[in-house]
């Protein structure tokens, strides 16, 4: 594997509500990751960022520093943070700069997302029939799958409960209550099969990491964690996306398959190889289909996996070693990268109470997001 | 009394006692869009044909929307107090196209993936006017 490009910077601002604005959550994180670099903002040769509702990320030019870089905002759903990351590994891989930083932060309101038709190529009528709520999305193609592939109402319930008892150990978590499956299960249906506990909800928070030429990362970090592929894809033909007014009866895969089957492709090793996975859980059924699209099953494999507890923390593949967006919430910008913050934090051995047990050496990541797009990581020690 | 306006003029065929959705048929690929698109998003291509799309069709996927959507984008005007959730599905009208639609029912008992459903035309919200406003809707087929 390639070790071309390595994370020598992590930083987060915990995730769930605050006062600051996004913005300052940004910058907070900004400044972690310089310290935990150890080098200055004046360091930093190009940097990416960005967020969905709390501004341009260039702005925190103003409070970390008036360098010159160059800082380009990046706007890409909820692969945000994953493009910034991309752009990020690209400028180092293109010999544009040695030190760069990928910066992601947001601040949503309360409540499910309410996004306007037109941004997506809708009619207004999509809007004003109310069809237009990612929530039914992800209710219809787990109903889908459910019915497909055998998949239990309690192997919903428990991802919510795996990801809340994670939650409950990382100090950086929004939700940090373990629920017991019962409670998963009864609380408000809010888009059948899905419970309310069965969703994350829009929330604040944010990530930056720094990234540097691999050759270069030991003179800033002792554990530099190797940032082996990073890949975004668009939806192919097929896909079943959210908002979308038809489908094809001519089925096809998601951009979760294509990205994910690149990024191992380009890391040069196979799911199988992999030790821990944060695999977007915008909800439970998510989860569990995100674990057959990324290679990690069969589907159907995972009602098996899950009730034996292969996904817990302690299990053979532990999934959200953080409590994923279930338990941090789900601030748009900043997700991809906590998934990656996760994953160096674990590779390094400092994730302390939510450490996994098991001895690790490599890592994946994967958002997915409308109106169809997945970015996918493989990082390793 | 109060006439009744369609959400949009060329989503189905309205009025009429047999409303069709309108969609665009692509012969170079085969592919049926709902609603009209100027390409085909298999092939490009920007030669379409308007077609009506069949009434009936099976259930393919179901949810059951639970609670009141924001407005904008949603144009009901229930209130947390007074709204009551319903049925949202996808249904497969033959080997054409899945379309996406509102349900007419929202009780998680009557709905079975690949069960028989026909297309109505239902009222949804008024008007500045006072006027119904109409959108399409999939119903279970009576046995």
């Amino acid at each position: 594997m390639s070790e071309d490009v390595a994370i020598i910077g992590i930083g987060i601002h915990p995730f769930g509500r605050h006062d600051s604005t996004g913005m300052e959550q940004g910058a907070f994180a900004a400044r972690e990751a310089l310290k935990d670099a150890g080098c200055e903002w004046s360091d930093v040769q190009y940097a990416f960022g960005g967020s969905s509702a709390a501004g341009n990320a260039d702005t925190m030019v103003s409070t970390l520093g008036l360098t010159g870089l160059p800082f380009i905002n990046v706007a890409n759903g909820c692969a945000t943070g994953g493009s910034a990351l991309i752009s990020a590994y690209n400028a180092i891989n293109a010999g544009a700069a040695d030190v760069v930083m990928a910066i992601g932060f947001d601040k949503h309101p309360k409540g499910a997302f309410d996004p306007d038709p037109a941004a997506f190529g809708l009619g207004k009528w999509y809007g004003d029939t109310g069809l237009m709520l990612t929530t039914q999305f992800f209710g219809m193609k787990i109903q889908r799958y459910m019915h497909q592939y055998g998949i239990s109402e309690s192997t919903l319930a428990k991802v919510a409960v795996k990801n809340f008892e994670n939650g409950a150990l990382n100090p950086n978590a929004w939700r940090r209550k373990p629920m017991t499956e019962q409670e998963v299960l009864n609380a408000a249906m809010l888009s059948n099969p899905l419970t309310q506990y069965m969703f994350c909800s829009p929330g604040e928070g944010g990530v930056a990491l720094v990234l540097a030429r691999g050759d270069i990362a030991k003179k800033f970090q002792k554990k530099p964690v190797y940032l082996r592929s990073a890949v975004l894809r668009s939806r192919p033909f097929g896909s079943f996306e959210v908002f979308n007014s038809w489908l094809s009866p001519d089925r096809g895969d998601s951009p979760s398959v294509g990205a994910a089957t690149a990024a191992f492709k380009m890391a040069g090793i196979s799911p199988k190889e992999i030790d821990i996975a944060q695999v977007q859980d915008t909800e439970s059924g998510a989860e569990i289909m995100h674990m057959a699209e990324c290679g990690f099953c069969e589907d159907g494999e995972q009602e098996d996996m899950i009730q034996s507890g292969e996904t817990l923390r302690t299990g053979r593949l532990p999934i959200n070693t953080d409590g994923g967006c279930l338990a941090n919430g789900e601030p748009i910008g900043a997700s991809g990268l906590r998934q990656v913050y996760e994953s160096a934090l674990q590779l390094r051995g400092d994730a302390g109470d939510h450490q996994v047990p098991k001895p690790i050496k490599t890592a994946f990541t994967h958002v997915y997001g409308a109106p169809g797009i997945s970015a996918c990581t493989v990082l390793s020690n | 009394m109060a006439t009744q306006t369609p959400v949009a003029p060329d989503i189905f065929t309205w009025p009429s006692d047999e409303p069709q959705l309108i969609g665009t048929y692509f012969p170079e690929s085969g592919v049926t869009t709902f609603p009209q698109a100027s390409a085909c998003p298999r092939t490009a291509s920007q030669k379409g044909e308007r077609v009506l799309l069949p009434r009936r069709g099976k259930l393919w996927s179901w949810t059951i929307q639970g609670f009141l959507p924001k407005s904008p984008p949603y144009a009901g005007k229930e209130t947390p107090a007074t709204f009551k959730p319903y049925g949202v599905g996808y249904i497969q009208l033959g080997d054409q196209v899945i379309v996406e639609s509102r349900l007419t029912t929202a009780d998680p008992k009557e709905l079975v993936i690949g069960m028989e459903m026909e297309l109505v035309i239902i009222p949804f919200t008024t008007d500045d006017d006072g006027n119904d406003v109409v959108t399409y809707a999939f119903a279970p087929v009576k046995k």
